[in-house]
């Protein structure tokens, strides 16, 4: 039905495309890569150069880089652990027990979804003030340790991929609630907290907002937070402030494309129920 | 459907009376379900009803709370800057979602269609909106730097002049704009792909049958099915538009660049609040930008859901 010449320009278009969409991180490899003088010459250096190193050297030695991304590493992977165990447990039980309460629990669960978060932002920076945790990473973990769309997403998973059979067995011998969840909902929720882990993970990496208004003046600052200071500092030396961008998108990116078939199919899927 | 499971009790005591047995049974399911609750009531409820009664004071965080009344509600309505604030979200907004939805379309269509590699592009497409917006909007805010960016560069090439990108106003939104052009797209075209290959293939194939040209299905036949899809995802932009706050904040600072041309609500409530430690207004303005949320998304739904579903059923049949 297509014509040759109707599927070469689509190709066409869509690699152009690709192409467009992918230039901002050549191009932040590129600068990351060259000197700043290099950069700003006219005409613009347009391939890599030498100094990636020097300018990674560099990010390291003036601000401390590594601690920002060792507090933002310890941030996602705890929040991530956190919001896996709460969130599947809470989703195991909705889905598969029917006790007093359970779905007015759940309708309270769904209605949080409507709340707005700068109307408890300042609030719980007052409160986080009154805990100590300002400038904590505690402060970043532990209010977002569960959440509701994590438990309403994998309820629904749930729902349909854990057969009531495999559970009456469980019960049969002997098996406890919470032994049940670990032998029986956990594996087969293993799907579902693959793409929830790295769901939780890429937005507690990218999270900017509340890191910047509680760690703020702390030394226990994030990665977003460290690289808006480094950019305020070296506004001349553009070349260092992307090699530390470049550090900071780098682990992201790959944790993204191990899981991508994964997380963008089930975020596809998630819209068109919705 | 949902089986219903009550938890075995746990060994009860030899001559325990049935009531307290019965309390206990379902204890294992509510400690399972307690810590999003109790997080939730922490940092979700108190921290709401909190600022309401934080937007009746005036407050710097440190000092003593002064009872204001409405005071800081009054000024919100008279506040120029606030209202510019809600002007300049839903300009970008606008300026950003129309371009995208095309885009987004276009890209699915082509994707639909039988071509290889599509995982590949997939990816590619769909890489800008996981990455951070802070490093991001560095990146582009060297991309369109006036003197020595790439981008006025290439525009040299073809012979336009320098474009102020981050100070003339609308230049300001304009670039905004741009990047979250670049980060949604994507993802809205992988949403517009599940949407299109759900699509009944007969439908198509009648379509073709009844000698309807490609242009002609698309009008009449996809893009009325694809309706729902569309619709999730202009309401899925209205959301996010209203708390576009890292590009503004990363490219042009504080206060939204000059003339406060990218000053969006959420930029002036961070400002308010957290560099200006005006903590009573900013929770004032926190009510505000909600009730303008809420009234938007209001309209949004009610424009976007109006034609009857009655015509895509014609069109089909």
């Amino acid at each position: 039905m297509t014509t040759t010449r109707g599927r070469v320009v689509t190709y066409v278009a869509l690699i152009v495309g690709a192409l467009l969409t992918l230039f901002p991180y050549y191009w932040l490899a590129v600068m990351a890569s060259n000197t700043t003088a290099d950069i700003y010459a006219a005409p613009p250096r347009l391939t890599f150069g030498g100094h990636l190193f020097d300018n990674i050297g560099q990010v390291f030695a003036k601000i401390d880089f590594f601690g920002s991304l060792l507090n933002t590493l310890i941030v996602a992977v705890v929040t991530t652990l956190l919001v896996l165990f709460f969130d599947s447990l809470a989703a195991f039980t909705f889905a598969k027990y029917d006790f007093p309460g359970s779905s007015v629990l759940f309708g309270i669960l769904l209605a949080t979804f409507v709340v707005p978060t700068q109307l408890a932002a300042i609030p719980q920076f007052d409160l986080m003030a009154h805990f100590g945790w300002v400038g904590d990473l505690k402060a970043l973990i532990i209010p977002a340790a569960a959440n509701a769309f994590g438990i309403f997403w994998m309820r629904q998973y749930a729902r349909g991929a854990i057969p009531d059979e495999l559970l009456e067995a469980a019960r049969m011998d002997g098996a406890g609630f919470f032994r049940t969840y670990l032998s029986v909902g956990l594996p087969v929720l293993r799907p579902a907290l693959a793409f929830l882990g790295i769901f939780t993970f890429v937005n507690a990496w990218n999270d900017y907002l509340w890191p910047l208004v509680v760690l703020i003046d702390s030394n226990h600052v994030t990665l977003q937070v460290a690289l808006s200071q480094l950019n305020g500092l070296y506004v001349k030396d553009y070349s260092v402030v992307m090699a530390g961008t470049l550090v900071a998108i780098v682990p992201l990116v790959i944790v993204f494309l191990f899981g991508a078939r994964h997380f963008i199919r089930n975020i596809a899927a998630g819209a068109l129920k919705g | 459907m949902t089986a219903i499971l009550p938890a075995p009790a746990t060994a009860p005591a030899r001559h325990a009376p049935v009531s307290r047995r019965k309390r206990w049974r379902y204890l294992p399911q509510y400690l399972a379900i307690a810590p999003f609750f109790l997080l939730f009531a922490v940092f979700g409820i108190y921290p709401v009803l909190y600022s309401l009664y934080l937007a009746l004071q005036r407050w710097d965080g440190v000092g003593p709370m002064k009872f204001v009344g409405l005071e800081n509600f009054r000024f919100l309505l008279s506040d120029a800057t606030f209202w510019e604030s809600i002007g300049n979200t839903l300009v970008i907004w606008v300026m950003s979602t129309v371009p995208m939805t095309v885009l987004a379309l276009l890209i699915a269509l082509g994707l639909n269609s039988s071509v290889r590699f599509k995982g590949v592009l997939r990816v590619a497409y769909f890489l800008p909106n996981v990455t951070s917006i802070v490093a991001m909007s560095l990146v582009f805010g060297s991309i369109f730097s006036s003197d020595f960016g790439i981008l006025n560069w290439v525009l040299g090439l073809v012979g336009i002049d320098h474009v102020q990108w981050l100070t003339d106003p609308w230049a300001i939104r304009g670039a905004i704009s741009i990047m979250i052009i670049w980060r949604w797209t994507g993802y809205n075209a992988i949403i517009f792909l599940a949407g299109l290959q759900a699509l009944p293939p007969d439908v198509f194939e009648a379509a073709r049958i009844d000698g309807a040209g490609p242009v002609q299905t698309f009008f009449r036949i996809t893009l009325p099915l694809l309706r729902p899809v569309l619709l999730f995802s202009v309401v899925m932009s209205a959301i996010s538009g209203m708390q576009i706050f890292t590009e503004s904040q990363v490219l042009l600072g504080n206060r939204g660049g000059p003339d406060g041309a990218g000053l969006t609500m959420v930029l002036y409530f961070y400002n308010t609040a957290f560099a200006d430690n005006d903590f009573g207004y900013g929770a004032a303005i926190a009510w505000g930008i909600f009730v303008v949320v809420v009234l938007f998304s209001i309209l949004n739904w009610r424009l976007v859901q109006r034609p009857a579903r009655g015509q895509v059923k014609e069109t089909v049949r």
